[in-house]
């Protein structure tokens, strides 16, 4: 039983539970936006700042359990020099993995692998993914998502 | 191995199956009630949701399938036989519910499809012909979304407004910031009994002799009480009672709404159609006698039948030993739960049905859910569907703990082993 948890509640985690990477408020960011999950409350803004086609800098603030929270700081890290078409396609090879049992790693994702449990928790994909729709209305200028 | 404790259990086991409901001892009550056999995740179910629903004995599963097995059929209208017996049989539930609930008249009993419609029923049918810009409708802090949102509808179309009675740190309704509220604009008092997040029994007695000074109705949201105490619509004198019949053990999709029969008389129906009329030509409609004026459509017969089923179940055990057992557990329960380090009660109130709605440091409540799923331990984690009861404890949502006749001093264990894996989880 433990066994299962700790494929989902893995020490990096909890690590960027509770201590989240790029965590306050972007000054001068070009984009925002806020998700919120009202089912369970967790709530994020996250902002950007874009130079050409890339993301120079990116940041959230909010609260939401240790896996949204995990995931939104992890993405902070992984975004940061990225092009817009990249997080993009990020998201696509994030959400596959959270949600298709069958789909193999992407190996962009790099340390969002530990999320991959989360596959086997149906109830906790929206946590995982709320950053990341966050992050997808701020690019397309959308002032707010909610996961509901 | 054969100890005076294996011993006690074939005795259980043999009187049960003399007495299937064994009305005096709490540890038969969980025996009819088969799906607390499930496993889940490889570990014994131990349900600890029965705000969001409880769990149902065979007799309400029995009931609801002989209704389709062998008289399954559309009632008020039938000239046979299965159609007689279905009326009858969904007419005696009403009755049932009548006693259940001590109303004067089964006609007062209006079937609903549970406390949502219930409420939304007297705000379209009592407030909103009677509402005026400037009148106030009062609430509490503590309400379900389910006691908010009809308002806020009904206010949107008629121009009232909303007053909502504040309430302290325990989650206990402040009488005197009510009592300054209550005025001449008042129109409907609103009230939750048993709060769903905090577990808090309101005082709705004094609430509504209060509101009857100043000639205000009251509505009573009864759906986390009714499966806990004796509630005796008279007694209390609310215009208004709803509750669902699935948080009674009975199924979902249906519920009821008490009303004085003066105030229900007076109303004009909620919806139109089949059922709710005495003759029908394209120039005029009129409507048929309470209750079928409010039930409009085929209803949720074999629901309704069943919900009955339920009603003599927990009458059969007795509201005095349902509550004393819950009373009891919840009381253990209280004192297990505060010893876990970091743990904090949200609701804390002096009077208190059997939830416990908590806050751990360093552990969201969605974590907690899951990890405690793991181990079999069912409960909810969110805001409960009161959301601004979260913000007034500045909380984002709560683990709850909600219990049943069924559950006993070993499921209460199981929840405390369940917090300390988080503990070990989360450090």
């Amino acid at each position: 039983m433990m066994g299962d948890l700790r494929e989902l509640y893995q020490e990096v985690i909890f690590d960027h539970y509770k201590k989240p990477r790029n965590f306050h408020k972007l000054q001068g960011a070009d984009c925002c936006a806020d998700g919120n999950n009202p089912l369970c409350g967790d709530r994020f803004t996250v902002y950007l700042k874009l130079k050409d086609d890339r993301i120079a800098d990116v940041s959230f603030q909010g609260c939401g359990c240790a896996i949204s929270t995990a995931s939104a700081s992890l993405m902070t890290e992984v975004l940061k020099g990225k092009t817009v078409a990249d997080a993009e396609h990020l998201f696509q090879g994030f959400h596959a993995m959270v949600t298709d049992t069958g789909v193999s790693f992407h190996p962009e994702l790099g340390k969002l692998e530990v999320l991959g449990g989360v596959r086997e928790f149906p109830a906790r994909v929206k946590c995982a993914t709320l950053a990341w729709h966050t992050l997808n209305a701020a690019l397309r200028g959308q002032g707010s998502v909610s996961t509901e | 191995m054969n100890t005076v404790a294996d011993a006690r259990k074939i005795t259980v086991v043999t009187e049960c199956a003399e007495c299937p409901v064994s009305a005096k001892n709490p540890a038969h009550w969980r025996l009819d009630f088969p799906i607390l056999k499930e496993r889940v995740h490889g570990k014994q179910l131990i349900y600890l949701d029965n705000g969001a629903t409880t769990q149902k004995p065979e007799v309400v599963i029995a009931a609801e399938v002989a209704y389709y097995k062998h008289f399954n059929s559309n009632i008020h209208r039938g000239v046979h036989a299965l159609s007689q017996k279905a009326t009858e049989a969904f007419e005696d539930a009403r009755v049932k519910v009548q006693h259940l609930l001590n109303a004067r008249h089964a006609e007062e009993i209006i079937f609903t499809r549970g406390t949502t419609e219930a409420i939304n029923l007297v705000a379209q049918s009592y407030a909103r012909p009677r509402l005026q810009p400037g009148d106030e409708i009062i609430l509490s802090t503590m309400e379900h979304h389910a006691n908010i949102v009809p308002w806020q509808m009904v206010c949107a179309q008629t121009g009232a407004a909303i007053k909502i009675v504040p309430i302290n740190d325990d989650g206990e309704f402040i009488f005197d910031e009510y009592l300054r509220l209550l005025g001449p604009r008042t129109r409907l008092v609103g009230i939750v009994h048993v709060s769903n997040a905090l577990g808090t029994v309101n005082p709705v007695k004094e609430i509504i002799r209060a509101a009857h000074a100043h000639g205000v109705p009251v509505l009573v949201d009864g759906a986390q009480a009714v499966a806990h105490a004796k509630v005796n619509v008279q007694e209390l004198d609310c215009d208004f009672y709803a509750f669902s019949g699935h948080k009674l053990y009975g199924p979902t999709g249906v519920g009821v709404l008490f009303g004085k029969r003066a105030l229900l008389e007076e109303m004009p129906p909620y919806q139109g159609g089949g059922d709710m009329i005495r003759s029908v030509t394209f120039e005029k409609t009129e409507y048929n006698v309470l209750p079928y004026k409010f039930e409009a459509g085929t209803p949720n017969i074999a629901g309704a039948i069943a919900l009955g089923a339920a009603i003599d179940y927990v009458t059969q055990i007795g509201f005095d030993a349902i509550g004393g057992h819950e009373h009891d557990l919840l009381e253990y329960a209280t004192a297990q739960v505060s010893d876990v380090p970091g743990l904090r009660l949200i609701g804390t109130a002096a009077r208190k049905a059997a939830i416990l709605s908590f806050v751990m440091d360093g552990a969201h409540p969605h974590d907690i859910g899951t990890i405690l799923d793991h181990q079999g331990v069912a409960v909810r984690a969110g805001h409960h569907c009161a959301m601004p009861l979260m913000q007034r404890f500045g909380v984002p949502a709560t683990v709850r703990a909600s219990l049943a006749l069924y559950n006993d001093r070993d499921d209460v264990d199981a929840l405390i082993a369940g917090l300390h894996k988080v503990k070990e989880l989360f450090g």
